[in-house]
């Protein structure tokens, strides 16, 4: 048919023809597809850049803050606001994003038919960890962008920053597989919208809160998130324990997927 | 044909021991399936609705963990040696298993990209005829086209095993037309095909070896030729004005076997070797009675015939 190089006898070609890709090539091929596939649609666009840029606006130029009653301390709102904006841009993209979009590709058996070719599951994993890496670090530029015209200060821990973030897209990403491979698509899809509202408003996500639900929700993915952002933004250091506790969440995310993650939606 | 006997040097494209498996509810969805494809030909798995066809594929093509029985594709575990196996297979799911959003060359492009050798995106899109459609996206597209983008999938990589689950369902005749070329050309080039499918016409005139499964067991197994040689390869079919009678019918069955179409008592059918010694039997047996024939015809056994009186003709 449209083979090209015609040889002596059909096993001869398909020996020489045949095979996968270098596993390198495959996750980068992925990566790739599943930024333009990020990128190309406008409801992601919009939960993971329009809303955290006007979220960032609207919590750095206006009283809001301190109409909720958070303790600025010497601290401007834009950077407290930038802090919860990074962590809320990583639910978005990482959470929120993926836990639809993989939610639906198991519907329509996308990953089924993925898991068939040579990139098999642990490269389709990679190839979405990477891409939702490079999507953030794309959300990350244009907040900060945005925070130092509002007059952000700086003074922020890269390297905590980056491993905040880093732990942070993984972990996210690993709870909305979870969700994306264990319930239906209509499900996934009204529960991570909704736990993206509560992690902003209520989960430690966006601001962090005080007395004992402060406490409760440092320990749920959302506020270690949170903390250990707040953490290398604002006081220019690590949070040991906020990173810890998304370690632990992370892997007990991964033994619950590798459990009951399932490609069937039937 | 290229055929390659099962040796450690050269393994089977696909060989299926003792496969069973069963889903978390503890459903047995297939049971003891053995079968081989060899190189160069084309294998049927045939089956009713239901009957663990496509589990078995799920299992061949490392999808689903085998509970019990071996999996090898050219001698290789599809779960433990995912890449060796899946660069060297192409399938093509009953589901279609597309993303919504894209558009079909850029699946295509993007499926190229995880094989070492793959055919040319834009050749293939032409040879399918994908072309015409290929600004749309997979969302907009009718059941058919997205039919001929799996197969397009399926074949991207230059497979040297295909697996194609119901290939030809839902298309119009010129497409099912392209998918039986496309096929035999793969047949041709030496690939092994192993296909599901409900249209026995295509088994007939496709597969070199069936294989047919009900509720997860092996019933039968062989060529066309051998399945529709079995229990007597012709069929009389008499239609008369009304039923025959129960004596009519008793000495009929000295004949072959001998059922009524179900709904319509006035035509009989006599399966066996039906030699022109039983044709001159039954005519002076039906003038003695004074039966009045509308049609008294002999065909040969179908394979849609030997699938029905495997399987059974009620409704599941």
């Amino acid at each position: 048919m449209t083979d090209p190089t015609p040889q002596t006898t059909a096993s001869a070609r398909v020996t020489t023809a045949s095979g996968a890709a270098p596993a390198g090539s495959r996750v980068l091929a992925q990566t790739a597809f599943e930024i333009r596939t990020i990128l190309r649609n406008g409801e992601q666009l919009l939960v993971s850049i329009i809303l955290p840029a006007i979220i960032l606006f609207g919590l750095a130029t206006t009283p809001i803050l301190e109409a909720l009653g958070v303790d600025l301390g010497s601290r401007r709102p834009v950077d407290v606001a930038t802090a919860g904006v990074l962590s809320l841009a990583i639910g978005s993209s990482a959470f929120t994003g993926q836990a639809i979009a993989t939610a639906f590709d198991r519907r329509y058996g996308v990953l089924r038919q993925l898991a068939t070719t040579p990139l098999g599951v642990r490269g389709l994993i990679a190839g979405k960890l990477i891409a939702v890496c490079c999507v953030v670090a794309i959300q990350f530029t244009l907040i900060a962008g945005l925070a130092l015209v509002l007059g952000a200060s700086g003074g922020v821990h890269i390297a905590g920053l980056a491993l905040t973030a880093l732990l942070g897209t993984a972990m996210f990403l690993v709870w909305g597989l979870v969700m994306a491979g264990t319930i239906r698509a209509e499900a996934t899809l009204a529960l991570a919208n909704l736990l993206w509202v509560l992690m902003a408003s209520l989960g430690g996500l966006l601001l962090a809160h005080s007395g004992t639900w402060g406490a409760i929700v440092s320990w749920l993915p959302s506020g270690a998130l949170g903390d250990a952002m707040r953490a290398a933004v604002l006081t220019g250091g690590l949070d040991a324990t906020a990173l810890a506790v998304m370690a632990v969440w992370t892997l007990v995310g991964i033994v619950t997927g590798v459990r009951f993650f399932s490609f069937d939606a039937k | 044909m290229v055929r390659v006997s099962d040796t450690p040097a050269s393994p089977a494209p696909l060989h299926i021991s003792g496969l069973a498996f069963s889903y978390r509810t503890g459903q047995r969805a297939v049971d003891d399936v053995s079968l081989r494809a060899a190189a160069g030909t084309v294998h049927a798995i045939l089956g009713p609705n239901g009957a663990g066809k496509s589990t078995t594929i799920a299992c061949a093509v490392g999808l689903h963990r085998p509970s019990a029985g071996t999996v090898r594709i050219f001698g290789r575990d599809p779960v433990a040696d995912h890449s060796f196996t899946a660069g060297r297979t192409g399938v093509m799911l009953q589901d279609g298993g597309l993303p919504m959003a894209a558009r079909p060359l850029a699946v295509l492009t993007h499926l190229s990209r995880l094989y070492a050798s793959p055919l040319d995106v834009t050749e293939l899109a032409e040879r399918l005829g994908i072309t015409s459609f290929a600004d749309r996206s997979i969302r907009r597209l009718s059941g058919g086209q997205r039919q001929r983008v799996g197969l397009a999938a399926a074949l991207i990589g230059r497979p040297r095993l295909l697996f194609l689950d119901e290939p030809t369902a839902g298309l119009d005749p010129q497409a099912a037309l392209v998918v039986r070329e496309v096929i035999d050309e793969q047949r041709r080039a030496g690939a092994s095909v192993v296909l599901t499918t409900h249209d026995m016409d295509d088994a007939q005139r496709l597969a070199d070896e069936i294989t047919i499964i009900d509720h997860g067991r092996v019933i039968a197994a062989g060529t066309p030729r051998r399945l529709m040689n079995g229990g007597g390869n012709r069929m009389l079919r008499i239609v008369t004005g009304s039923p025959l009678s129960a004596e009519v019918s008793r000495a009929l069955a000295v004949h072959g076997s001998v059922d009524q179409t179900p709904g319509d008592a006035a035509t009989t059918l006599v399966r066996g070797d039906i030699t022109p010694a039983d044709l001159a039997a039954i005519t002076r047996l039906l003038a003695d009675h004074d039966v009045v024939c509308e049609e008294f015809a002999v065909t040969g056994r179908t394979l849609n015939d030997v699938f029905l009186d495997l399987t059974g003709r009620s409704l599941r």
